[in-house]
C-alpha cells in the first residue's frame, strides 16, 4: 500500500460522513449509559475536521493527521476530544517526513496510536471504552505487517460488538457497574466508523 | 420540551454574554473563546486559580470568579469538558508569575482535557498544578467519586489562600485538605434536559426518586417511591456522615445546593433537617449555605455536601471575595 495525504483526505472524509449519519445512534447509544452527547460532540468535531482540510492543501500524510487530530482535539470537548485526537496526533508523528506511507509504517503508526489512548485515557484492554476496538484491530494489522480492508473491518466490528458483554471500570458508563452489561460503548462505534472509513478508502483505492 | 433559548448551539456563548453583561466591573471575557477571567487578571505575583467544565451547571463556574475565589472559568459545551486549548487560554490569562492551580472536577474527559492544558502551559514555561475534586460519596472506591458541589469550597478555600499571598504550592495543599475533607450527595426527583437534543438525559417514574444522582445525571445508588424533605435530608447525611471521620464538637460548613428546578422553600427544608442531624451529633455548624451553587440545568432535587472545618480553613471560607455567586 501506498497511503497519500489525498488518501488520507478521503478516510477522515468518508469517517466523518458515518459519523454525521449516525449522529444520532451515537447520542442514544451514549444516553444508556454515559450522557447523551457522544454523537453531538464527535459530529461537531469531524465537521470543523472537513471545514479546515477542505481550505488548505497537505503533501503528507502526517499533514492531514496532525490537522485532523489538532481540530478534533478543540472541537470535540468531553472525554473522546482528547482521545480521537491523541490517537491521530500519535500516526502523524509515526510518519512525519513520508510522502507515501507503506503497511509496515501504518502498523506501527497504529501501535502509537493505541499507545497514546491508553496512556491518555489510563486505561487498559478489558473496559469498556474505544480501546477494546483499537486493541484487536492493531494485534490484527501487527500479526499480518499489512493493512487489508476486509480484516480490519471484520475485526473491528466484531471487537465493537462484542463491548456490548463487558462491564464498564472507567469513564461515566462505570457508574452503572453491572448495568453497563448489554449495551455497546459508544466510542468503540465511533472508531469502528472510523476503521470502517479506512476500509473503505483502502478498497477504493486497491 | 419548553426552552427560553434562541438557538441551542449558542446557549453557551450567549450565556457567557450574559454573564460579563452582568458584571462588566468584575469579568471580562477573553475575545473568541469561552474562557472568563476577573476584570484585572493577571494579578501579579498572585497564585491564579482556574476552574471549569461542562456548561448547565450555573451559577458555576463563571459565578465564582471574584477576588479571593477565581481568576477564570472557562466552558465547555453542555455537561461536556471544555477543550486544552480553552484551558490553556485561561491559564495564560491568569498567570502573573506565580504559577497557575488548576481545580478539576473528576471526570473523565475533564481530566484529560485539564491535564493536555497543563502539558501545553509547562511547554510554554508557566508553572501548573493541579487538584481533582472528588466529594460524591455516591461512588463507593474514593478514586472513581465524581467532583461536585464540594468544588465550590475548593474554590473558596483556595482562592483566599491565593489571595493571601501563598506560593502555588501552598494554595494547592489547601486545595487539597478540602478534597480530602469534603463530602457530598445528592437526590433527583426529575430528569435535566439537553438544550441540544432536547431529550431527558435519564428517565424518572412521578412518583421516583434516584438517590446518589450525579450533577448530570448520572446513576446514584437507588431509585425508589419519593420520600419526605426529612427523610430525604437523614438519607443524605447517612452516607456522607458515615464516610466521614466527625466527632462531637467538630466544626464543619454545611451546604444545601439546589439541582435547577427545586425551589429554596425545599431546600431550606432539608437544611433544617440536616442542623438537627448534626445538631444531635453534638457537631457544631460553623457556616451555612443554602441556594442554587452548582445546578444541573432544570434538574428536580438537591445534594447536601459537608466539609470538617479546622481553624485555618475556617478562616479562609471567612475572609471576604466578590464572587458574585458566593
Amino acid at each position: 500500500m501506498k497511503f497519500t495525504a489525498d488518501l488520507a483526505i478521503d478516510w477522515m472524509t468518508k469517517a466523518n460522513q458515518k459519523i454525521q449519519d449516525n449522529k444520532d445512534y451515537l447520542s442514544s447509544l451514549d444516553q444508556a449509559i454515559g450522557d447523551g452527547d457522544h454523537g453531538i460532540n464527535m459530529a461537531r468535531g469531524f465537521d470543523a475536521v472537513m471545514n479546515k482540510l477542505g481550505n488548505n492543501d497537505y503533501e503528507q500524510v502526517a499533514d492531514v493527521w496532525k490537522e485532523s487530530a489538532m481540530t478534533l482535539m478543540s472541537k470535540v470537548g468531553g472525554a473522546s476530544g482528547p482521545l480521537f485526537g491523541t490517537a491521530l496526533l500519535k500516526m502523524s508523528m509515526a510518519v512525519k517526513g513520508e510522502a507515501e506511507v507503506d503497511d509496515k509504517t501504518f502498523v506501527e503508526a497504529l501501535e502509537d496510536a493505541l499507545a497514546g489512548i491508553k496512556q491518555r485515557g489510563k486505561a487498559e484492554e478489558g473496559e469498556k471504552t474505544m480501546i477494546d476496538v483499537w486493541a484487536p484491530v492493531v494485534e490484527k494489522m501487527n500479526e499480518a505487517q499489512t493493512v487489508e480492508a476486509g480484516v480490519l473491518r471484520d475485526t473491528a466490528e466484531s471487537a465493537m460488538e462484542a463491548t456490548k458483554d463487558i462491564v464498564a471500570t472507567k469513564g461515566r458508563a462505570a457508574y452503572l457497574k453491572e448495568r453497563s452489561k448489554g449495551h455497546l460503548d459508544p466510542g468503540s462505534v465511533s472508531s469502528y466508523y472510523l476503521f470502517a472509513a479506512l476500509a473503505e478508502t483502502l478498497e477504493g483505492e486497491g | 420540551m419548553k426552552k427560553i433559548i434562541n438557538d441551542p448551539n449558542q446557549v453557551v456563548t450567549e450565556m457567557l454574554d450574559g454573564v460579563v453583561a452582568a458584571y462588566p466591573d468584575q469579568i471580562k471575557r477573553i475575545p473568541d473563546t469561552t474562557v472568563v477571567t476577573k476584570k484585572d487578571a493577571p494579578v501579579q505575583n498572585k497564585v491564579g486559580i482556574v476552574s471549569g467544565g461542562g456548561s448547565g451547571h450555573e451559577p458555576a463556574h463563571a459565578g465564582y470568579i471574584g477576588k479571593g475565589m477565581l481568576d477564570a472559568a472557562v466552558a465547555g459545551e453542555v455537561f461536556t469538558s471544555p477543550t486544552p486549548d480553552q484551558v490553556f487560554e485561561a491559564i495564560k490569562a491568569v498567570d502573573g508569575g506565580s504559577g497557575v492551580l488548576l481545580v478539576i472536577k473528576n471526570y473523565s474527559g475533564d481530566v484529560m482535557n485539564f491535564e493536555m492544558a497543563a502539558e501545553m502551559a509547562e511547554a510554554e514555561g508557566i508553572d501548573v498544578a493541579q487538584v481533582i475534586v472528588k466529594d460524591d460519596v455516591a461512588i463507593e472506591e474514593r478514586d472513581g467519586r465524581r467532583g461536585v458541589a464540594g468544588t465550590i469550597f475548593v474554590h473558596k478555600i483556595a482562592g483566599a489562600k491565593a489571595e493571601a499571598g501563598a506560593s502555588l504550592e501552598e494554595v494547592k495543599a489547601a486545595a487539597e485538605k478540602v478534597i480530602a475533607n469534603v463530602r457530598s450527595m445528592g437526590v433527583a426527583l426529575t430528569p435535566c434536559i439537553m438544550p441540544a437534543s432536547g431529550k431527558p438525559g435519564f428517565e424518572l417514574d412521578d412518583d421516583e426518586m434516584e438517590i446518589g444522582i450525579g450533577i448530570h445525571g448520572e446513576p446514584g445508588t437507588e431509585r425508589k417511591p419519593l420520600g419526605s424533605a426529612d427523610d430525604i435530608a437523614a438519607e443524605l447525611m447517612d452516607h456522607i456522615l458515615a464516610d466521614m471521620e466527625l466527632a462531637e464538637s467538630d466544626d464543619v460548613a454545611v451546604m444545601v445546593n439546589g439541582m435547577g428546578a427545586t425551589p429554596e422553600m425545599e431546600l431550606q427544608l432539608v437544611n433544617r433537617k440536616v442542623q438537627a442531624i448534626l445538631q444531635e451529633k453534638g457537631i457544631n455548624t460553623h457556616k451555612t449555605f443554602v441556594g442554587e451553587y452548582m445546578t444541573s440545568l432544570e434538574m428536580a432535587g438537591c445534594s447536601v455536601t459537608l466539609l470538617k472545618l479546622d481553624a485555618d480553613m475556617k478562616e479562609l471560607l471567612d475572609s471576604p471575595t466578590t464572587a458574585p455567586a458566593f
